[in-house]
């Protein structure tokens, strides 16, 4: 087979592969894709700095409406600040600080769920104990009140986004090892003498990264809703630095002049909520069809 | 008995713990006369408030006497205006009973039937039809809802209040924006357990029997199904205080999430304090009450613990 034919192979696979997946997953994983793009890259693309003022052009609305103005297709702010810039900037940081609570979240407890499955006795109370604990108390409640508490420190707040929801994660990590061990192929490895270490890195997790996966998915529309709550009620992502739910809260005071202030944001996180449930519905269906529903 | 009694410590450990994670984590931020008082106050008048709200004990003493006062009903002093914290706390409980309590049932109205209906008639259009609303329905971030509600039916079409809580017009959007995210998970979940159910084999037997459809899904089906969405409730319990905060703060609703968001801003330690707790008490509670449900509805569960199995 010549390297055209293999490329020519790859290419009908790819097709195949698009013309059995539901237009509503590619939709959103097209979105999803866009959001990271500007995750990485929005201070490059941002047409102004987002936090240039331009007093000239207070409040103008975006393009369609009347009043509006070119220069600022998006629209601008109270302060004359660009909207779109700020949109990008503020999908920037909550779709950062959503990846980065949800990874370390996940790193956490699936550390601590391989732990708990390995240890067993005391470590595996302690830990489970640990998981009952996070899982009866109100986080964001507390998340709000700390924050409001020790100030405005990014480093306490991306801590307490990667406390919430670990516990999902060391609750399942910690029954899929128990189960994955006593497997043939974990026993195989074992009868190999194999160290534990090597048996769970290089062959339970990869077994299990599966529904591992699906939860990641589907816990980031949560993470980034935290996010975003927390912002919006003034205690998150503070000014000069936005947020989209900082933008969202400060739009809300201007409902009656300046909907768009509120309105962009707002709808920017419940596209991002709603592509990411989707593509973890989808997610799921494939990795695991016994979950189903 | 023993499954009970376990159940109980736990609870009770899980609110000691919430209690002083707490109080530590809000003493960290430091010293409340400086947040409180005016920065140019002399040292002497500084010193007269630390000692009048006792701060200027060693802080484990503060610790066990806050923890013993705790246990007497006494949740301190409002920095603020020096009234009872848990008077201020407790006024305000009606107005969030009320709110959540809505929420709760309308979602529970809206979102069991939706789900059963989607179950049986699965992968009709009317079920892709309830599973893509309820998709919508729980990736709407509620504090955004509530501005668009606020938007269209206050400032556009002027029939509903925007804030307050004087009619029970006040009281349309604020619930309507804390149940549809869970109106929404209600329905996924009944509809995954119903879907579970029907499949069964008992279910098999009650159509050869003979039984009806309708018979059989509110004889046969129901009562099982129920027992996952149950159980799913009491664990919402937390997520729904957390919405009303939000929602509370979104229409300027009077309740206990108003008044977090105030105390916080304010930095008032007792009220917030107050407040923590008796929602961790609400929640643990909740929980507590949903696992003795649970072992009651499905006893295998009882033997299971009793088996030493987790």
């Amino acid at each position: 087979m010549s390297a055209a034919d293999l490329v020519q192979g790859r290419r009908i696979g790819l097709i195949r592969w698009l013309s059995g997946t539901p237009v509503t997953v590619m939709l959103a994983g097209g979105f999803m894709a866009c959001m990271l793009f500007v995750m990485v890259f929005a201070k490059l693309l941002q047409p102004f700095a987002f936090d240039y003022i331009d007093l000239l052009n207070r409040m103008a609305p975006p393009v369609p409406l009347a009043g509006s103005t070119w220069l600022h297709p998006a629209g601008t702010d109270t302060l004359g600040r660009d909207l779109f810039s700020r949109l990008l900037v503020g999908t920037q940081t909550s779709m950062l600080l959503a990846l980065l609570g949800t990874c370390l979240g996940a790193v956490l407890g699936i550390a601590l769920g391989f732990l708990a499955a390995h240890k067993g006795r005391l470590w595996d109370e302690v830990i489970m104990g640990l998981v009952d604990f996070q899982a009866a108390m109100p986080w964001f409640i507390i998340a709000l009140a700390v924050l409001a508490f020790l100030g405005n420190s990014m480093v306490i707040f991306i801590a307490i986004m990667a406390l919430y929801g670990w516990e999902t994660y060391a609750r399942i990590t910690r029954g899929l090892v128990l189960s994955a061990r006593e497997q043939g192929y974990a026993l195989a490895v074992r009868g190999l003498g194999a160290r534990p270490r090597w048996i769970y890195l290089r062959h339970i997790l990869p077994n299990i990264a599966g529904p591992l996966l699906v939860q990641l998915t589907v816990n980031f529309p949560s993470t980034i809703l935290f996010e975003t709550s927390l912002s919006f009620l003034g205690l998150g992502i503070r000014p000069p630095m936005t947020s989209l739910g900082q933008m969202l809260g400060e739009g809300r005071d201007y409902l009656i002049n300046a909907w768009w202030l509120a309105v962009v944001p707002g709808m920017t996180i419940f596209f991002i909520t709603l592509s990411m449930s989707i593509l973890g519905d989808w997610l799921r269906g494939k990795l695991d069809p016994s979950l189903e529903d | 008995m023993l499954w009970f009694l376990t159940k109980t410590l736990r609870a009770v450990i899980t609110m000691w713990l919430v209690v002083t994670f707490v109080f530590f984590v809000l003493r960290l931020s430091g010293d409340p006369t400086m947040m409180l008082l005016p920065d140019d106050i002399d040292e002497a008048t500084r010193d007269f408030y630390r000692r009048l709200w006792g701060l200027d004990r060693p802080i484990m003493v503060q610790y066990w006497s806050y923890l013993g006062a705790l246990l007497q009903g006494d949740f301190g002093i409002s920095f603020r205006n020096n009234l009872d914290a848990f008077g201020l706390v407790w006024d305000r409980v009606p107005k969030t009973a009320l709110l959540t309590g809505t929420a709760l049932l309308i979602s529970l109205a809206i979102g069991i039937p939706l789900g059963i209906v989607a179950a049986f008639y699965r992968d009709s259009w009317l079920d892709r039809g309830v599973m893509a609303v309820s998709v919508f329905g729980f990736s709407m971030p509620n504090f955004f809802l509530g501005i668009l509600l606020i938007l269209v039916f206050s400032l556009n079409l002027r029939v509903l209040p925007s804030s307050g809580s004087g009619t029970w017009a006040h009281l349309i959007m604020p619930a309507a924006t804390l149940g549809v995210s869970f109106a929404a998970q209600f329905a996924r979940y009944t509809r995954s357990s119903m879907i579970d159910v029907l499949n069964k084999s008992y279910m098999r037997t009650a159509r050869s029997k003979g039984a009806g459809p309708v018979r059989r899904v509110n004889l046969h089906a129901l009562p099982n199904a129920a027992i996952p969405v149950v159980t799913i409730l009491g664990f919402k319990v937390g997520e729904l205080l957390g919405g009303a905060v939000i929602t509370e703060t979104v229409f300027a609703w009077p309740g206990i999430g108003r008044l977090l968001t105030n105390s916080v801003a304010a930095r008032d330690l007792a009220v917030v304090q107050c407040i923590m707790i008796l929602l961790a008490l609400t929640m643990v509670l909740a929980n507590t009450i949903t696992d003795l449900a649970y072992g009651w509805l499905d006893p295998r569960v009882r033997v299971g613990a009793k088996a030493g199995a987790r």
